[in-house]
This record gives structure tokens, C-alpha cells and sequence, in this order.
């Protein structure tokens, strides 16, 4: 394509040129700026006299003597104990991903593998239940979760997010199985293997890569959920999402915004990491018109 | 595949979903139905040195015990559908009769919750999903004719918008348009008013809404038509130009004809997202000018008092809402699934 970059004339150029700037400015700006002002005091990051303070951090030097604080970092994750959101985070992500992804890779080998009508039938139910927003599901929770004792446990919300999940998992999984050629496991059971021999023997040893992608997005649909985590956690068990919302009702009106900035920036850095080793994989998960589902 | 071995393969994942998402939403559609048990009044006698008086009181131990016993509470049919916080039947007659003018009307309806949130809902839904497709395509016909270093990195970037958590990410636009921030300040100076602020009016705040929501789904669209790009036949493209087509003609007749299945595609998918619209609003705190039809459902299960039968009833009217948009997508699953 650099063949066709140099015969464009300049003015196509300058107009590319000008788009990408734009968009990456649009883009990346945002985290920057709040990452950067993460480090100041709440003085400089809303400042009246001039926005230009929160980059000189002028207040931040005059309040704590440096140009940079952490002490909105320390007040979020000691004083208001933010770590504990942050552990709950990890134990609600690391089972929603296992379990979602056991039960998916049965289900959508399966769907991909059956020849009947049924099995379309499967997938549309899936697709339908893909598209309810989640909220009018945990609004039919909640009376049944307070009659059972059930509110507030991080399993339940475990179970939710799986279920919830599926769906999606099913679609991706199930068009990544469609790529694995039949023959591979057909030769297993005809050499005489069952059907979930060969699906152990022959299948899992290369069903990694399409497992690893639906994974990805299994792990950010947990981590980033708010509606479910957030009407159905009790308060000791939130994850970070919801504590980030918390912050906002009960610490802005103390003056401690700072704290919601720094936990934002917090929930941000993981994320950020995943974009960073797992591009290609998102990318290819996006575009493998798996995400339909 | 065997029937048998198809029915153990997909039963986890069909008990799950049966019972956590299918069940949820019969049980809602029931929930919808009822309304919570009235308080059992008790007539009860004093008697004093002057008299005897009745009186009449809550009895709190029968109430709990007739809500512990028949915890749906009482039948009420569609009740909680036609008051003032769902359909708003007298309502709405009566603002029919009593406004003269459409746009009298309009802004009457605004005032009733359902129809706030579904107004937001609507108006969000139909404004951002055209935007997100023309600003996805630009973005992926723009980094398409970057060199192939740059890539990579252009690529990196621009998913950073779609990946973050929705209630983060519109935090962090929140923040800097505050009257306090970057942006807020710059709007202030543009404007020449130095007391403009987004969180102080309707329309602005409108607009902030859906430029997140742009914001936040054009990476989405920019990635699948950037896939497009790359299996654009070539051969096409160097006959179009053998042919004398410049840039712009071979954008509009070989390049826009093949991603048009794309678009497609993610309309449909932004169509039944930006229909559950829920957290910038909780973000930017926007309840005030904005609501959702999810915020509405949010609202009425938050709160002292869980107003599960409200909340049941928004959620059965959203529910027919994402069934009237997702029909186009079943049809198409439907001749994709025939086709084969």
C-alpha cells in the first residue's frame, strides 16, 4: 500500500494525514490527560483560575510540596480500600472466563459439529437472548435472589455473568470449530474413539487460539460490567466498577474526586495491557464476523 | 452428530442460559403482572376511663406475613403498564386534548418518565449508529493508505476507546467537558460565555451523550471495515484506475459496494447496543436531562424502595423494543442459515 501512498498527490495526503491526527487526538488524548491529572490534586485537575494548572500542577506544588501527588492513588486504594474491589475483580473475572469458556467450547463444538436443524434453532434462541440488555434480566433476579438468600454472593454474580455470557461465547466459539476441518475428529471416532474422545484427543490440542480470542472478550464483559455487578453484589464484595461508581456518590461531594480519578486510571491500566499483548487477537475476534452473536 | 452426544455436549450451556436468562424473563413478564400487597389495615377498640374509640391500624406482622406467603404480591393485569411512569394512558389523552400544537404535545410527552427515556433512547439510538458507521468508515479508509508501520500502533489507539469500560471511559469525557476541565474550559471560550456548562443544559448534554456514544463505538465499525479493506480485490481496484477512476470514484464504485454487507452487519450489531444506552447516563450523572429506558429500569430497582413491578413493567416494554430491532437481524441469521 506504500506503492499507492506515494502516488497519491499531496492534497489526499495532507487530508489522511490531517483524519489520523484527528482521531488519534480524539482517541488516545482523553487517557493521557487523566492519567497525567491522576497525579495532581483535585485543585489542579478542576481548576478554576486555568486549565493549564493541571499540567504545571501549581496547587499540587503549593499543597504537597511536590509537582507530583500520589495521594489519590493512596486514598483510594488504602483509605477507601480499593484493593479489595480490586481482588474481588480478579476472582469474578478468572471464573466467569473459566467456567464460561468449559461450558462454551461443549456447547459451541457441538453447534458446529451438528448437521440438524435443532442446532440452528440453538444458535437463534442464543441470538435473541445476546440482545436483551442485561438490566431488565436483573430486574427479574432480584425478587427471586432476596426469596433464596441469594443477593450479594460473588457466586451468584459469577453465575449470572456465565450465563449471560454464553450466548456471545456460543456464536464466537461455535464459527471458530466451524474453521476446524470435521475430518480431523471423524478419523478419531472412526479409529475408534467416542464423541468426547475425540473432541479431548483431537480438538482441545488445537482449538487454543480461537479459545484464547473468545477468552479475551469473555474477560472484558466480566471486567467491565456495571449494571449486574452493581445491583447485585453486596458492599463488601463489589468489584471495581461498581466502587468506581460508588465514588462518585458518596466522596465527590467530600471533595474526593481525586479518588474516583485515580481507581478510573486504575481500571484502565489492565485493560490497556490486554490491548497492548492481545491486539491481534482482538482484532481477529472483531473481524471474524463471529462477534454477530 | 448424534442427538445423544448433541443434547450432553450443549446441556451446561442450555441450563445456564435456561435458568439465568430465559426464566428472568417470563418471571419479569409475571412480575409485570402484579403489584406489591397493600398494607392489612386493623380495625382496633380503646377503651379509657372516657369511652371506647376504634381506630384503625397498620398490622405489620399480617402484612409481612401475606408478603412472605405470596412474595409476587396481587394480581393487578396492566395496572402498572397504563400509570403515570409506563404508558401513561390518561395522561396522554389528556395532554392530546388539552395541546393545541405537535410540538406542544412533544414537549408535554417529555415531561411523563417513560416517555423521556424513550424519547433519549430513540433519538440516541438513530443519531449515533449512522455516525458511528461514517466515522468508522473514514477512520479505516484513512489508516488503510497510512504506511504499514504505522499500523500497528494507529490500530492500538483507536481500540483504546472501544475497550474501556463504558462507565470509565464516559467518566473520563465527563471530567474533561466539566465547566472545571479542558474541554469545558475550551467550549466556555468558543462560546465567549464564562458560564456555560454541559451539566446545566438539556441539549448540551444531549449531545455530549451521543458524542460518547460515537466515541465509544466507532472503533467498533472502523475495525470491521478495515478488514473489509484487505480482501478488496486489487485487480478491481487497478482496472478502475487503468480505467481513469480517481480516489473519490473508486472509493464510491469498488469500495463502498464491497463493504456494503459490512454495513449491514454493524448496523444491526449498533442498532441493538445503542438501544441499552445506560451507563454514560450514570456517568455523567445526566438524569436530569437524559434518561434510558435501562436507567429507568436502574432507577426503579435502586434505591430504598425497589420498585420491582415498575421496574418489571420497563423492562417488558424494553424487551418488545429490542424484539422489533433485533427481527431484521433474526431474518437475515434466517436466509444466511437457508443459503447454506
Amino acid at each position: 500500500m506504500s506503492s499507492t501512498l506515494k502516488r497519491q498527490p499531496p492534497a489526499v495526503t495532507f487530508l489522511v494525514v490531517s483524519i489520523l491526527a484527528i482521531w488519534m487526538l480524539l482517541a488516545a488524548f482523553p487517557f493521557l490527560w487523566t492519567l497525567w491529572g491522576s497525579f495532581k490534586v483535585e485543585g489542579d485537575f478542576f481548576s478554576k483560575a486555568d486549565w493549564a494548572n493541571a499540567l504545571r500542577g501549581t496547587l499540587t506544588q503549593a499543597e504537597t510540596g511536590g509537582r507530583i501527588t500520589g495521594d489519590g492513588y493512596y486514598g483510594a486504594w488504602v483509605q477507601e480500600e480499593f484493593w479489595r474491589a480490586a481482588w474481588n475483580s480478579i476472582i469474578v473475572c478468572f471464573f466467569v472466563v473459566t467456567i464460561s469458556l468449559t461450558l462454551g467450547t461443549l456447547g459451541g463444538y457441538a453447534l458446529a459439529r451438528s448437521t440438524y436443524r435443532y442446532a440452528f434453532w440453538f444458535l437463534l434462541a442464543a441470538l435473541i437472548f445476546r440482545a436483551m440488555p442485561p438490566i431488565t434480566l436483573v430486574s427479574g433476579y432480584l425478587p427471586v435472589f432476596f426469596q433464596w438468600n441469594l443477593w450479594g454472593h460473588t457466586a451468584t454474580t459469577i453465575i449470572v455473568l456465565v450465563a449471560i455470557n454464553q450466548p456471545f461465547t456460543l456464536w464466537m466459539l461455535h464459527s471458530f470449530f466451524k474453521n476446524i476441518p470435521a475430518e480431523l475428529d471423524e478419523s478419531a471416532m472412526v479409529d475408534g474413539c467416542t464423541r468426547f474422545q475425540a473432541f479431548r484427543n483431537v480438538i482441545i490440542p488445537v482449538m487454543w487460539p480461537g479459545v484464547i480470542t473468545t477468552g479475551l472478550f469473555s474477560f472484558l464483559l466480566a471486567y467491565n460490567d456495571f449494571a449486574v455487578t452493581t445491583m447485585l453484589l453486596s458492599k463488601e464484595n463489589q468489584t471495581m466498577i461498581p466502587k468506581v461508581a460508588s465514588f462518585l456518590g458518596t466522596t465527590q461531594t467530600k471533595g474526593n474526586v481525586m479518588f474516583a480519578v485515580s481507581s478510573v486510571v486504575s481500571v484502565t491500566a489492565p485493560l490497556f495491557l490486554m490491548i497492548m499483548f492481545f491486539q491481534r487477537q482482538i482484532v481477529g475476534g472483531l473481524t471474524a464476523g463471529a462477534v454477530k452473536g | 452428530m448424534k442427538h445423544r452426544s448433541f443434547f450432553w455436549f450443549v446441556l451446561p450451556s442450555a441450563i445456564a442460559m435456561m435458568l439465568f436468562i430465559f426464566f428472568p424473563i417470563i418471571s419479569v413478564i409475571i412480575q409485570s403482572f402484579h403489584v406489591e400487597h397493600e398494607q392489612v389495615i386493623r380495625a382496633v377498640e380503646t377503651c379509657d376511663l372516657f369511652g371506647c374509640k376504634e381506630s384503625t391500624t397498620i398490622d405489620q406482622e399480617a402484612t409481612a406475613e401475606l408478603r412472605a406467603e405470596r412474595p409476587l404480591g396481587q394480581f393487578a393485569g396492566l395496572k402498572t403498564y397504563l400509570d403515570r411512569n409506563h404508558i401513561a394512558a390518561t395522561e396522554v389523552a389528556e395532554t392530546w386534548n388539552g395541546t393545541n400544537s405537535w410540538r406542544d404535545f412533544g414537549a408535554q410527552m417529555l415531561n411523563l418518565p417513560f416517555y423521556k427515556a424513550m424519547g433519549f433512547t430513540l433519538t440516541y439510538t438513530f443519531v449515533v449508529t449512522p455516525l458511528v458507521i461514517i466515522l468508522g468508515f473514514i477512520i479505516a479508509v484513512a489508516v488503510n493508505s497510512a504506511t504499514k508501520a504505522l499500523r500497528g500502533p494507529l490500530i492500538f489507539f483507536s481500540l483504546l476507546p472501544m475497550m474501556i469500560t463504558p462507565l470509565v471511559g464516559a467518566l473520563i469525557l465527563f471530567w474533561m467537558v466539566d465547566a472545571r476541565g479542558i474541554i469545558g474550559t475550551l467550549l466556555q471560550q468558543l462560546a465567549g460565555d464564562p458560564d456555560l456548562s454541559v451539566k446545566a443544559s438539556t441539549p448540551l448534554m444531549w449531545i455530549m451523550l451521543m458524542v460518547y456514544g460515537v466515541w465509544h463505538s466507532a472503533p467498533f465499525a472502523f475495525i470491521v471495515y478495515y478488514a473489509g479493506l484487505q480482501t478488496v480485490s486489487q485487480d478491481t481496484l487497478e482496472a478502475a484506475r487503468v480505467d481513469g477512476a480517481n480516489r473519490w470514484l473508486q472509493i464510491r464504485h469498488v469500495i463502498i459496494p464491497h463493504l456494503l454487507p459490512l454495513t449491514t452487519f454493524i448496523a444491526l450489531m449498533q442498532l441493538m447496543d445503542n438501544f441499552r444506552v445506560f451507563e454514560p447516563i450514570v456517568s455523567f450523572a445526566a438524569n436530569a436531562h437524559a434518561t434510558s429506558l435501562s436507567w429507568a429500569i436502574f432507577n426503579d430497582l435502586g434505591g430504598e424502595t425497589r420498585q420491582l413491578s415498575s421496574a418489571a413493567a420497563t423492562s417488558v416494554l424494553t424487551i418488545i423494543g429490542v424484539a422489533i430491532l433485533l427481527s431484521p437481524v433474526l431474518v437475515r441469521t434466517w436466509r444466511d442459515f437457508d443459503r447454506k
